[in-house]
């Protein structure tokens, strides 16, 4: 079953495509890891399909009404917002709005607390969100994104600034969703770990698709050189692939 | 601080505000004896001086303290909440300024001499025009940038235009007048003025304590309660709407109360958890309390110089914002 849907989704500022009629097609159970250099168009892609940018072009998300799209994908900004210091719990709870009770108090507390026991958050319940660190605030949201239980998980750089523990854990819960017949798209600039957990790789160049497929064919060194400007290698080990970039191009 | 429980909160609010109201009653130049008064007011002749009192005089006063305070404290919150920032204030989309503009006028031209609703009415028309305006220029959108730019210009432009007429004034006395009415004050206010104001109050009300839901996502940025399912275009409309009809009524009755619906929302806000949707219900009982406080302290402390309610509101609130900042700070939020 499809998820995630894109023809020919194109996202113009002024004149200029930053999307050019991308189509894309995502199923259950995935984590797919879209990766580029900065102002490839990753961010612009996902908020476009999401609805919440002008666009061309057909995204299914964007042809729901907005309530009901709500229940199907979350949505994680790069920017990691929290206006007010309102309790941890209370802000993870913030992802049980778009279902209105609908399962009962009792739905919604279960999602709260699964979210905030997947994220490692029991202990930070009762503690101001606005008081915790970055990477902590970080874990927080993405409690947050968990707790709208959608099929599809969108989130853009979800693992930036985190300690390499919990880049770990996030992902993991990330790859741990996939298993489940969830599906997560993530932007990810770590290729390292994108090439390691996810399940299929989305790179993109000047707002268009260069490549999909499994990480270790879209990784290749032509791509590399072409998109990125870098030499990287990649070895197989029995933990996984590992990616290391090595030197710039010029 | 913790977080009280919030319908023991509410009860506790609920509670002052009775208190508060009851104690407006019993206070004023009449020198009545509590029993008097509640005599008076339960049970009194209809032509009786303690009756008339109680009823014309007394009863408005504290209803529209009631009212004044509940919608600006309502209002302070609901705007705060749509802009994330404590700083905000119901004066901020132009609404006051261009009903005290309206009122000016009307003190200006004579008309608000002429029939006693004159001035009210005046004073909602600008805000009505306000509003008006405002929409045109923030466009259609959602966002608050543009918001609060068109705010701004909107206060800039109404308080130079309220310059202008107090410059141009024919006669001292109408200059005077004019500057003492826009201190703002619950004096000598009659039924009239409850009637007028209440349903734009209660309009104003109804759509605000709506966006609990919606504000409560936008804790998490725009971005997010976009999709959330929140209709930001539309919260962005029933926000100015309600803030417009309930400060739009509030300061053509009373004029401009400053200070309220700034210091009641950052004051009750620790109270709640800090939670947008529980801080508009709890700074509207906040708000009428804070006003039906103030407006019998100026009773209290110069009964015969009249001193004006917005000039007690804002010598207190004042101060007690600066404190609340030095916390802030202190606390490193």
């Amino acid at each position: 079953m499809t998820l995630l849907s894109l023809e020919n989704l194109t996202v113009r500022r002024g004149a200029c495509p930053v999307v050019d009629e991308v189509t894309l097609s995502v199923g259950r159970g995935a984590f797919v890891g879209l990766i580029g250099p900065n102002g490839a168009g990753k961010t612009s892609l996902m908020r476009a399909a999401l609805g919440l940018l002008p666009h061309e072009g057909r995204s299914n998300l964007a042809t729901m009404l907005p309530e009901v799209r709500a229940r199907h994908a979350a949505w994680l900004p790069q920017m990691r917002e929290i206006a007010w210091p309102v309790s941890v719990e209370a802000l993870v709870r913030l992802g049980r709005t778009p279902h209105r009770r609908a399962g009962g108090q009792e739905a919604d507390h279960r999602a709260v607390a699964n979210a905030l026991a997947r994220m490692g958050l029991d202990g930070f319940k009762d503690r101001r969100a606005t008081e915790l660190s970055g990477g902590e605030q970080a874990r927080v949201l993405i409690a947050r994104a968990l707790a709208q239980e959608t099929s599809l998980l969108l989130a853009d750089e979800p693992i930036a600034g985190l300690d390499p523990a919990h880049q770990l854990g996030a992902m993991e819960v990330f790859a741990a969703l996939a298993d489940e017949g969830r599906t997560v798209v993530a932007a990810l600039h770590d290729l390292g770990q994108a090439a390691r957990f996810c399940t299929r790789l989305v790179m993109m160049h000047q707002g268009r698709v260069a490549a999909d497929g499994l990480p270790a064919k879209v990784l290749s060194p032509g791509r590399l050189a072409e998109v990125f400007g870098i030499r990287a290698q990649m070895i197989d080990t029995p933990h996984g692939p590992l990616f290391q970039p090595l030197e710039r191009l010029t | 601080m913790t977080a009280l429980r919030f319908p023991l909160l509410m009860a506790l609010l609920g509670a002052l505000v009775l208190v508060l109201f009851v104690l407006s009653m019993a206070f004023g130049p009449a020198g009545l004896t509590p029993g008097q008064s509640a005599a008076a007011l339960l049970g009194g002749e209809a032509g009786a001086a303690e009756t008339l009192v109680m009823r014309e005089i007394r009863l408005p006063r504290a209803s529209l303290a009631v009212l004044v305070g509940a919608t600006l404290g309502l209002s302070g919150a609901a705007l705060q909440g749509y802009l994330r920032n404590p700083l905000a204030e119901p004066g901020l989309i132009g609404v006051s300024g261009s009903a005290a503009l309206g009122a000016v006028l009307a003190l200006q031209t004579g008309l608000a001499a002429a029939f006693a609703l004159a001035l009210p009415l005046m004073a909602l028309g600008g805000a009505v025009l306000a509003v008006l305006v405002l929409l045109l220029l923030a466009g259609p959108g959602g966002g608050a940038f543009t918001l609060i730019l068109a705010g701004i210009a909107i206060s800039a432009l109404a308080g130079a235009l309220v310059s202008l007429v107090l410059n141009l004034s024919p006669n001292p006395f109408a200059a005077t007048e004019m500057v003492f009415w826009m201190m703002g004050s619950l004096a000598d206010r009659s039924f009239l003025h409850v009637w007028l104001a209440a349903p734009f109050v209660a309009l104003g009300g109804v759509m605000l304590l709506a966006l609990g839901r919606g504000l409560d996502a936008l804790t998490l940025g725009e971005d997010a309660a976009a999709a959330l399912g929140i209709g930001l275009a539309r919260l962005r409309l029933v926000l100015v709407l309600g803030v417009a009809a309930g400060v739009g009524a509030a300061t053509a009755v009373a004029g401009a109360i400053g200070f309220v619906g700034l210091v009641v929302p950052h004051l009750l806000r620790p109270l709640v958890g800090a939670q947008p949707s529980r801080l508009l219900w709890a700074s509207m009982l906040g708000g009428a309390a804070m006003v039906l406080a103030a407006d019998i302290a100026v009773r209290l402390i110069a009964p015969e110089r009249d001193l004006k309610l917005g000039v007690l509101t804002a010598i207190v609130g004042a101060p007690l914002f600066l404190h609340l900042i030095w916390r802030t700070r202190r606390e490193g939020l």
